[in-house]
């Protein structure tokens, strides 16, 4: 075996070699314990590298610094994040439920962790490859918000509860976008195996991927898909759950020491997962973005793609403003929907029309009307719009 | 005003509807955007305010009653302390009333170099209030940190001129503490210079922004009646469509002899209360640029002031100017002794404040942390 | 467009990300205890005395007349007067205080002291780091530790310090002259009267001028 495709296959490799140690009828599970063990190190290690990079990312937009002062460049900061956090009095209010209170910090992560399950991260690299993977991801995520109206509900704090309230319609608001468009990939494909999708946008064109994020109901879809995985995971501009300057905290204003990090790691982990499928569904998964990059191995794409994506996360965050929950409800419902909607129509038209660039304009001229059109509609109707001032002298 | 300009105005609802779920929220004092320790009791039906109560108080310090136990001077450094971003601005207001008091003429030099800090003043004052308005829109502190890079030349400029960053304690009756220092006049040109480039910066962030207007369009809406009746000033005032400028009303100092702008709004909401102060940024830094450039030699102070054993002779005044965020009165009662007689601030916070009910009845609960940051008060202004 | 705005703010936040690699306009802090930055003339924070000499306690130009004591408008300072007088800077016997202190947990930095000061005897300090354990003692400072020479005045405020030593030293001198005059007098009236030599007439200003 050559060295790259070697380095490519390292940790299959090291996989079959640990469980090659144990007798065959343990083996199996050998197998999946180690590879349960390398996400659980996996992604809280990218957790820990995130909050010093988003810290220092969101520095450098604000024209600050950001940590610089444990270990090199503020590099260590997340272990003193972590030993203050665990050392940190765990406060549960005399009026709180203690057991929920208990049980919602660790259901989310225990939830969220399950969706990397159907995640694959490299090629041959995914513990669950079974065919409605798409489907399992998107139950697991629906029950995160189990977690946190627990959180919102059983903190006794009207805070909390206004929190819990918010994020609850939110979600489930965008359930049913964040579903829709991903199911446009699931007609193209013919498949709800994450495996198979990630596979589908293997091929090349001169030098180009195929991925779906070049086609017009691919771009559009995933732009739909981003933004409701945002709204999904609570992050700005739609982070109204936690909303410091209006609700203090949200559903975790009661919660500190490390059950407040459990929660901060379960929101990562959530923000990871998403983008995670983003990346799987419309950018190609674990394929190189030009075909002269082959050689390098799949993981090392697949992570720089999810790191790429937190840095926009980061980037956003940095430049919105939050949304009101009318809003956002408004957006999801009168915006994202139709928008959904219409590509599942035009994806469908992609596969009926056949090759050709007679495809490519329709379906992007069709996208763009009914976007440039809804918008218009959706800020007149508000009166929203620039202004002009007038002066006295 | 214009009869058409709040025809999109509609009175909003304020009462529950009936089920009964009425949650009462203290917001504050320990709340993080009520800028410092200030309390709204607030009814909520589902996420809508049916009922706000404002509560003050948690910063008294009773300066007017020490002020009036201290000597003229004494006062002088409380006054810092009021609207602790405008301690210019406030000084200004204080030298105002004592001189009518005294009949102490202003140095020309002088009347100049309180128009150039004052001016600076407004600009800090208006480009940190945008910054806490979107800090409280959930804007992670971005424009805040802009506002604040630009500040700190200004607050330099301040520490230069007059030994504080903050409490400057720089204007005195009957002119200013110390002279200009060398050099002082040209830094001042080129940091004025480089201002529209912010502007230029902070509009281009957030003007346009859909989710800002979204936010802030049509929201809190202030009638030009109401706030006229409520005696509400400065730049809330005039984003109702108000021309009313203490500059150009009274033309105190010596106002009336630059050319600037009044601008005003139409719609009487957030989003003209931010670019109100956007555009009087724009209009603050043409009064600078011609400032700097008529500013004559001269004396600083008042040969007729005195340091020690000020008393002026028995009468009463009542000194205002157009602080950033309103108008800033001091009004001094004197019996010939050196302390005054009665001494008493016309803070524009808290009287800017007493429509906050008004603004948020029928508003979501998001938004009244947005129309609060809207109004632009400091606390140290609004307990005293 | 729906969005257009948005962008052209990320385009913004984007500009400024790159901006803080490269411009030190747009990356201005400074790394506290390692880099600091040239400290303001004008600066003020909390006061100090001023002493003439070599010895703090003999030098001390203040003369205990309470003025901004009485002044002050956090009522921070608190001096006792002496019994006895000592000569003063200008070589006028005068009182001197016993107990100054300021308690600069008190003291709001208003410099108005200082502005009431006829004597120049009190000026701001730009000294900052004065954290201490202990939160009443620590911070209530003493004549021992608020007496600073006139070169250290010079060297933090250059060119106040300069105005003032140059109006002391006209006091000075028009009082030394005045002295000179009166001498002068007195020595003419007692060389009138006794007739004695004119060497003693020398001789006095001298002991004058030495600040006796």
């Amino acid at each position: 075996m050559s060295f790259f495709p070697f380095l490519d296959q390292i940790f299959v490799l090291l996989q079959h070699w640990i469980a090659g140690l144990f007798p065959v009828w343990l083996q199996p599970f050998v197998g999946t314990v180690v590879a349960v063990i390398g996400i659980v190190a996996a992604f809280p290690g990218i957790f820990a590298v995130t909050t010093v990079l988003e810290r220092k990312g969101l520095g450098r937009i604000q024209n600050r610094i950001g940590p610089n002062r444990v270990g090199p460049m503020g590099l260590l900061q997340p272990v003193a994040d972590g030993i203050k956090s665990l050392t940190k009095e765990d406060i549960v209010p005399l009026s709180a439920d203690a057991v929920v209170h208990f049980l919602a910090p660790v259901l989310l992560v225990v939830a969220v962790f399950l969706g990397f399950a159907v995640l694959p991260v490299g090629r041959n690299m995914v513990l669950a490859n079974f065919d409605a993977g798409l489907l399992f991801f998107f139950a697991i995520g629906a029950s995160t918000e189990l977690s946190i109206f627990m959180a919102g509900w059983s903190s006794r704090n009207k805070y909390s509860l206004l929190g819990a309230m918010r994020a609850v319609a939110q979600m489930i608001s965008y359930e049913v976008p964040l579903l829709l468009s991903s199911v446009v990939v699931v007609m193209i494909t013919g498949s709800l195996s994450t495996v198979k999708i990630v596979e589908a946008q293997g091929g090349f064109t001169g030098i180009f991927p195929h991925w779906y994020v070049f086609t017009p109901w691919g771009f559009a879809g995933f732009v739909l898909f981003v933004i409701a995985a945002l709204a999904e995971t609570n992050r700005s501009p739609f982070d109204l759950p936690e909303g410091e300057s209006e609700l203090v905290a949200g559903y975790f204003t009661e919660y500190s020491g490390f059950k407040f990090a459990l929660f901060f790691l379960g929101e990562y982990l959530g923000m990871f997962s998403i983008a995670g499928f983003a990346i799987t569904l419309f950018l190609g998964g674990w394929g190189a973005p030009f075909s002269f990059l082959t050689f390098v191995p799949s993981w090392a794409w697949f992570f720089l793609k999810l790191l790429g994506s937190i840095a926009f996360f980061i980037w956003l965050r940095g430049t919105m403003p939050r949304l009101r929950q009318d809003q956002l409800m408004n957006f999801a419902w009168k915006f994202m929907l139709p928008m959904t909607l219409l590509n599942l129509v035009v994806a469908g038209s992609w596969r009926f029309f056949g090759d050709g660039w007679l495809r490519w304009v329709i379906c992007s001229a069709v996208l763009l009307a009914a976007y440039v059109l809804l918008g218009r509609t959706l800020m007149r109707k508000q009166h929203l719009g620039p202004r002009s001032y007038r002066y006295a002298d | 005003m214009t009869a058409t300009a709040f025809k999109s105005y509609r009175p909003p609802i304020i009462e529950a509807d009936g089920d009964g779920e009425v949650l009462e929220v203290a917001m504050g004092p320990h709340h993080p955007s009520t800028h410092g320790v200030f309390r709204m009791d607030v009814a909520l039906d589902g996420e809508r305010v049916i009922r706000l109560k404002p509560v003050f108080g948690y910063l008294h310090r009773n300066h007017e009653k020490i002020a009036e136990k201290g000597s003229y001077l004494a006062s002088m450094p409380y006054t810092d302390r009021l609207d602790y971003f405008c301690s210019l601005t406030n000084n200004w207001a204080y030298a105002l009333a004592v001189e009518k008091l005294a009949g102490l003429e202003v140095p020309e030099r002088a009347e100049y170099i309180r128009v150039i800090t004052a001016e600076l003043t407004r600009i800090q004052n208006h480009a940190s209030a945008i910054g806490f308005l979107m800090q409280e829109m959930g804007a992670s502190g971005t424009p805040l940190m802009y506002a604040f890079r630009e500040r700190e030349k200004i607050l330099d400029l301040f520490e230069e001129l007059t030994g504080s960053r903050m409490m400057c304690n720089y204007m005195r009756f009957g002119g200013c503490r110390s002279e200009l220092p060398t050099g002082w006049l040209e830094k001042v040109k080129v940091i004025v210079a480089g201002f529209p480039a912010f502007i230029d910066e902070i509009e281009a962030l957030l003007t346009s922004n859909e989710i800002l207007m979204a936010r802030a369009q049509g929201v809190g809406v202030l009638t030009p009646e109401l706030a006229v009746n409520a005696g509400i000033t400065g730049p809330m005032l005039r984003a109702a469509g108000v021309n009313y400028d203490i500059r150009k009303v009274d033309h105190y100092g010596i106002y009336d002899r630059f050319t600037f702008r009044v601008p005003l709004g139409d719609h009487g909401d957030i989003y003209d209360r931010y670019m109100i102060r956007v555009l009087e940024m724009r209009e603050s830094i043409g009064i600078l640029e011609q400032a700097i450039r008529d500013i004559p030699a001269g004396p600083i102070m008042d040969p007729k002031s005195k340091i020690r054993g000020f008393r002026p002779k028995v009468g009463e005044a009542y000194g205002r100017i157009e602080a950033p965020k309103g108008e800033l009165g001091f009004y001094l009662i004197s019996d010939g002794t050196s302390n005054p007689y009665r001494y008493r601030v016309r803070p524009p916070s808290l009287i800017n404040l007493t429509v906050l009910e008004d603004m948020c009845l029928g508003q979501n609960v998001a938004d009244v942390v947005l129309i609060f940051g809207s109004v632009d008060i400091v606390l140290g202004e609004v307990d005293r | 467009m729906l969005g257009e705005g948005m962008l052209k703010g990320l385009a913004e936040t984007a500009k400024n990300f790159a901006g803080s690699f490269v411009s030190k306009g747009r990356l201005t802090t400074v790394q506290y205890p390692e880099q600091r930055i040239a400290p303001i003339e004008n600066t003020r924070d909390f006061p100090f005395l001023i002493f003439d000499g070599d010895d703090a306690m003999a030098g001390l130009r203040c003369v205990a007349c309470q003025i901004c004591e009485k002044e002050c408008p956090p009522k921070c300072i608190y001096i006792t007067k002496s019994a006895d007088k000592k000569p003063d800077y200008v070589g006028k016997a005068q009182f001197y205080p016993t107990r100054f202190d300021i308690d600069i947990s008190v003291c709001m930095s208003c410099q108005i002291c200082v502005e009431v000061c006829p004597f120049e005897a009190i000026k701001m300090d730009t000294e900052f780091e004065l954290s201490t354990t202990d939160r009443f003692g620590g911070l209530l400072l003493d004549r021992e530790q608020l007496a600073k020479s006139n070169e250290y005045y010079n060297t933090i405020h250059p060119t106040e310090a300069a105005e003032v030593d140059a109006r002391l030293a006209e006091e000075k001198a028009k009082t030394e002259a005045k002295a000179k005059a009166a001498a002068e007098a007195a020595a003419a009236k007692a060389a009138s009267a006794a007739a004695a030599s004119t060497a003693a007439a020398i001789e006095a200003p001298k002991t004058k001028e030495l600040g006796v």
